[in-house]
């Protein structure tokens, strides 16, 4: 009895000393919500992350923000205030990150995102010095759209997007990438997530009689549109974003994505990538390990891997300057991330510079066409 | 716009609204008998779609794990009572029977048929049967205990339930949507446009459904119990409703019109867990429209929310769900303008 209670106490004093120098990162998710099918695999790819970085042991904090802004920016601010996190990661979709923006940079602590608008790291606000993300930039994705539509003699273009952040920045991309490609957009239209119906919008992007369409909305919300396309007998070309790359889009739009276009990271069709490429061998070592537990890859998985491994290569640095849940330590960590050169991630290949808190280059897309439910890469 | 784009604006504004439709009846129904404005009606429409899916794909619906836990609380409840009032044998025996083996079959009725993958027909009817034996207990458990609160009292009971029934939603069905297969692939050709099957079955059954609710609420007894004790809940009593049995049957309708709807739904959009409260949102918006009491006046409101919603999407995409939601604003002016204020009877 004695010995047992000497035990508990000893292990909890080992717990108490150890949780001093413990690195706390805070993870906030939409794993709930519309954005669920991007949020859950991200959520599992964590379960499969190292418990230690550099020797230190790394307590992940997890919290669902149910794909709601406010949510979003309330955990932010609870991992800051009450589990004084040394790095923020998250939020899955673009609303909550740019929420969370404020947030982070007012209490000094780096965040990496896995949002895809560049506008979350737009180097002309002073905030973002503190944030970084994985996912591609709307803009790289636009171009290779634009590059893929060019050579397939596409002239005009129907946009139908989310009415939120997510599609007012392809929207603007898009305007960016086709005005120098010299497409013209023949339709705007704005649809939400929850829509139970977008025959109007549909019909007027038919109206239109575009060369090409391009859906900018991401997880399954972004079969409505599509299967309305095909049933009201759209012959053209349907474009998606890799807001789409995940099997659930695949299992919603069933028959009717056939032959539909999108870009992606590589890490969807690693397979099918040269062995030359770097990405490939990293890609399929996170796919291995995510599919060995949890089924089919998602290449939302991809983005919390890569985040995670940005924070690998940035905490031994900043160990040296100072102890985790220290001021020194979230800016020597901040430093770290923007110091970080050639990384390969599941994505593609990280280099940060002071403007460039993402990295990528065209290393970290590729297009790819839906065949029968299957991603084929197109050379 | 040409008068095609037109006319097919007009077909996917009278689909849905024909859906919000029959959910205003419900929402109208449940608040006539029971004064309770009920939130949770959309829940019944997501829970129906999904598990139509479900039941597609050869799976029970978790439902039933729902449907059973339910039915044990509610006997116990019923139990309880019984033995304060000292009911005689029969009556507990009467209680276990309704409140514990009925739901027990329906449960049943779904883990054996599930597997079997049937027609699509008695998937639909399963379905259905699932989420509408889900309505008298949701009465009993949680509406009855509180059923002479005020109205205020009733409403957050109802925004509760709706919470309650849209996390177990995520929990069963998870957070992707689904889609269920068309009644029919059938196109039909109609003065130049298509006219697609699905359309003219959400037409179809929705004005059955509605001609039924009539037929049922002025030629039957149960029904012309229900209309009375909307229509004067004190008097009903007096001639021997029971307005708990009048309550109870009020949700299991309101809980059927809701399934009906989700499973109509289920073709024609992603339906996921928390779909339905939108969907049942524009229901209500139309029932507002019939002052929660004139059930032509929502039939007629909920298809005009329809049409104003399809055609929003056309002219101004962006403002669709504002256009929609604003309409109540003019509709509830008006309204105060034209009644008299008259304080609660109560």
């Amino acid at each position: 009895m004695k010995s047992v209670r000497l035990l508990v106490a000893l292990t909890a004093l080992a717990c108490s000393a150890s949780a001093l120098a413990d690195i706390n990162v805070g993870v906030t998710l939409s794993t709930t919500g519309p954005a669920a099918s991007l949020g859950i695999p991200e959520k599992n790819t964590f379960e499969l992350l190292p418990t230690t970085i550099a020797g230190q042991k790394v307590n992940w904090i997890i919290l669902d923000d149910a794909s709601d802004t406010t949510r979003a920016v309330t955990n932010t601010r609870k991992l800051i205030a009450e589990n004084k996190v040394d790095v923020i990661l998250g939020s899955t979709i673009t609303p909550n990150s740019l929420a969370m923006v404020d947030v982070a940079a007012e209490a000094e602590t780096p965040m990496i995102s896995m949002a895809a608008s560049a506008r979350i790291i737009d180097p002309a606000n002073p905030k973002t010095k503190w944030i970084f993300k994985t996912p591609q930039n709307d803009s790289l994705m636009a171009d290779a759209i634009v590059g893929h539509m060019k050579a397939h003699g596409v002239k005009t273009l129907g946009y139908v997007g989310f009415n939120d952040a997510y599609g007012e920045g392809w929207l603007g991309e898009m305007k960016r990438a086709t005005a120098a490609a010299g497409i013209t957009i023949a339709a705007e239209e704005k649809y939400n997530r929850s829509d139970a119906s977008v025959t109007g919008q549909v019909l007027k992007l038919i109206a239109a009689n575009a060369d090409a369409v391009l859906i900018a909305a991401s997880g399954t919300p972004a079969a409505t549109p599509h299967k309305e396309l095909k049933a009201r007998g759209y012959k053209g070309k349907i474009y998606q974003t890799h807001g789409v790359a995940n099997a659930d889009f695949i299992r919603v739009v069933g028959a009717d994505g056939n032959g539909s276009f999108l870009p992606s990271g590589p890490m969807l069709v690693y397979e099918q990538l040269p062995d030359s490429n770097p990405i490939k061998k990293v890609a399929a070592d996170y796919v291995g390990k995510y599919e060995a537990k949890f089924g089919q890859r998602s290449t939302f998985g991809g983005h919390a891997w890569d985040a995670a491994m940005l924070l690998q290569r940035a905490v031994p640095e900043a160990l040296k300057k100072g102890q985790p849940g220290t001021r020194e330590f979230r800016a020597a960590l901040r430093d770290g991330l923007e110091g970080v050169k050639e990384a390969v991630g599941t994505h593609g290949v990280y280099t940060m510079t002071a403007t460039d808190h993402l990295g990528f280059d065209s290393r970290a897309r590729v297009m790819l066409q839906i065949v029968d439910g299957k991603w084929v890469l197109e050379k | 716009m040409n008068l095609q784009i037109a006319a097919l604006l007009a077909q996917d504004g009278l689909t849905n609204g024909a859906i919000y439709a029959l959910l205003a009846l419900a929402l109208v129904l449940v608040f006539a008998v029971t004064r309770v404005v009920f939130v949770p009606q959309g829940e019944f429409v997501a829970f129906g779609a999904l598990s139509l899916a479900a039941l597609q794909n050869g799976a029970v619906p978790k439902t039933i794990w729902l449907l059973l836990a339910m039915a044990v609380i509610a006997t116990i409840l019923e139990l309880v009572a019984l033995a304060r009032r000292r009911a005689a044998a029969r009556a507990y025996m009467l209680a276990v029977a309704g409140w514990l083996v009925a739901p027990a079959l329906v449960a049943a009725l779904l883990w054996f048929a599930a597997p079997l993958k049937l027609a699509l027909g008695w998937q639909v009817c399963l379905a259905i049967l699932s989420v509408t034996a889900i309505g008298p207990l949701l009465y009993r458990i949680a509406i009855q205990p509180v059923a002479q609160g005020s109205v205020l009292v009733l409403l957050i009971v109802a925004v509760a339930v709706h919470f309650v029934l849209g996390g177990m939603g995520l929990l069963f069905f998870g957070a992707e949507g689904s889609r269920t297969p068309a009644f029919t692939d059938a196109m039909y050709q109609l003065g130049g446009i298509n006219v697609s099957g699905q359309s003219l079955y959400v037409y179809g059954v929705s004005a059955l459904a509605i001609g039924g609710l009539y037929w049922a609420f002025s030629q039957t007894l149960y029904g012309k119990a229900l209309m009375a004790t909307a229509f004067n809940r004190v008097g009903a009593r007096l001639v021997g409703i029971s307005p708990n049995f009048a309550g109870a049957l009020t949700l299991t309708v309101a809980a059927a019109l809701g399934a009906f709807s989700g499973v109509l739904i289920g073709p024609i959009t992603t339906v996921y867990y928390d779909s339905g409260f939108l969907v049942g949102l524009k229901g209500f918006v139309g029932a507002i429209i019939g002052g929660l009491v004139s059930y032509p006046l929502a039939a007629a409101g909920a298809l005009l929310i329809g049409l104003i919603e399809s055609y929003a999407s056309f002219w101004a995409s962006q403002y669709k769900e504002v256009i929609v939601f604003t309409l109540i604003i003019p509709v509830l002016l008006w309204r105060s303008l034209k009644t008299r204020h008259h304080e609660e009877d109560q």
